[in-house]
């Protein structure tokens, strides 16, 4: 569909993560095919495409949450200390606080530090207000700051982030975008999924494209906004249907 | 231990529910005995079951064993099990000539307690199952995220689902302290040895000493309509805290 040797302009940085010819298939459906691609060690990646492109799916692949049908995921530097944001929170029955006691819980930090840290993160997330509240009743805007607060304690290598905005309002996206922001400048790779033009060119040090489960392109942000090689992605940056 | 003093009233009297009540209000010591060893048998059943129920109910929930379906459904049977019949079960394992005969458990509150195992068990794993699988198919990709193993999810599945299991366990303790079918075969009514409330209301039922009967119903019914209130008060909790 695509020659690949064109599509990839991205490859001079040492590699963070590899994906070789991965596919992944499903009830017999080819989800997403042979996708090979290399993440350098820092920056921020946005992965877009039309619905159904398999966007989601490529992120759970590297992240390990689902398996490859074929092809394989490879961290060359090691496993790296990861966490993964999704569309919407998945919030524990619990205190906002005690959502963050856990996460340091099972990450080892010994009990009398996780208070200490947990108030620390909420106070970052602007959260402070809400920590005894329980995370389940607090407003989507503050649930995916409070998902953002539980990533921040990882002090993760790299976070992806699944759609993490697409149910928010331009407050509560602001916010997220500048979360996004600070772990950036911590260090933190960032990969993300949306379908958000404008988001995508306030975010992206580069872009994935994906296309009906094939990438199409994998280039610099300026160069994919306004000089996109393939057909698919130029009319997906005029915001034309694509599919 | 005698209820000579109860039986001295006349059981034909129109006054039966005045003397049930009197003997309630002045805690008639023969009445505390019997409420006392229900009280002991049923908790100590419902005990044990919630420790093994709830693992095993979760268990059933997270792996995809074979024989699980089997399992599930035999689980569910089960709930539904008479308890005349695992009395007679309970009964032929522990007699004389039975495989666990050596132990000398049968006509004890042990041998009650294990009958009423046997009864509650399938309706805490049975329903155990079906909230951690509920819950499991929302946490999963969170949890995995986390980089918890199936195993270390469960603790955390059971007390997010606390609850739900509370009612769960008070729905097990309701079938444990209103049968009287098992506790009668393996206990045999012994006076003040085995006698329970359900088998003292059945026997002093069918000797017309209707005043004792009367109060022990009364004193069942409070308590069960106690559990069930309990069961809806933390329910409604639940609703309002955790959304």
């Amino acid at each position: 569909m695509t020659d690949m040797s064109m599509a990839m302009d991205i490859q001079e940085a040492p590699a963070r993560l590899k994906l070789d010819a991965v596919s992944f298939e499903h009830r017999g459906q080819t989800l997403l095919e042979d996708v090979s691609l290399t993440l350098s060690t820092s920056g921020k990646t946005l992965i877009m495409g039309p619905n159904g492109a398999g966007k989601s799916l490529l992120m759970r692949l590297a992240h390990g949450l689902l398996q490859p049908s074929r092809g394989q995921v490879q961290w060359p530097a090691g496993q790296p200390r990861q966490a993964m944001v999704f569309q919407r929170p998945v919030l524990l029955r619990r205190s906002a606080l005690a959502n963050l006691t856990y996460t340091l819980k099972i990450n080892a930090v010994p009990r009398a530090k996780r208070r200490a840290l947990a108030h620390e993160a909420l106070e970052h997330f602007g959260l402070a207000a809400v920590a005894k509240r329980p995370a389940r009743v607090l407003s989507g805007g503050e649930q995916q700051r409070l998902a953002l607060a539980r990533a921040w304690l990882i002090n993760p290598e790299v976070l992806f982030l699944d759609e993490p905005t697409a149910a928010l309002d331009p407050a509560a996206i602001k916010a997220v975008e500048d979360a996004i922001a600070d772990f950036h400048r911590r260090g933190t790779r960032i990969v993300m999924t949306s379908h958000d033009l404008h988001q995508a060119r306030r975010l992206a040090d580069e872009v994935i494209f994906l296309c009906n489960g094939r990438l199409v392109e994998h280039s610099k942000a300026e160069t994919f906004f306004s000089a996109a090689r393939s057909a698919e992605a130029r009319a997906f940056v005029k915001g034309e249907l694509v599919w | 231990m005698s209820t000579g003093g109860i039986t001295a009233s006349d059981p034909h009297s129109d006054s039966a529910l005045y003397t049930a009540l009197a003997l309630v209000m002045d805690m008639d010591p023969a009445l505390v005995d019997i409420v006392a060893l229900s009280l002991r048998v049923s908790l100590s059943a419902v005990l044990t079951a919630a420790l093994i129920g709830l693992p095993l109910g979760a268990a059933l929930a997270l792996w995809r064993l074979p024989g699980r379906g089997v399992v599930i459904v035999a689980l569910n049977a089960l709930m539904g099990l008479p308890p005349v019949v695992a009395g007679l079960g309970v009964y032929l394992l522990l007699s004389r000539a039975g495989p666990l005969g050596e132990l000398g458990l049968l006509f004890t509150p042990s041998a009650m307690i294990i009958a009423q195992v046997v009864l509650v068990l399938p309706i805490i794993a049975a329903l155990a199952r079906q909230l951690v699988e509920e819950l499991w198919g929302e946490y999963q990709e969170q949890l995995y995220s986390f980089g918890l193993s199936r195993v270390r999810a469960i603790p955390t599945l059971l007390w997010d689902a606390r609850f739900g299991l509370i009612t769960v366990v008070l729905a097990g303790f309701g079938r444990a302290s209103a049968e009287v079918g098992a506790v009668l075969i393996v206990g045999g009514n012994i006076d003040g040895v085995t006698r329970v409330m359900t088998t003292a209301i059945a026997l002093e039922t069918s000797k017309g000493n209707l005043p004792l009967a009367l109060g022990l119903g009364i004193v069942l019914l409070s308590l069960v309509a106690l559990v069930n209130g309990a069961a809806y008060v933390i329910g409604e909790a639940a609703r309002r805290r955790l959304g």
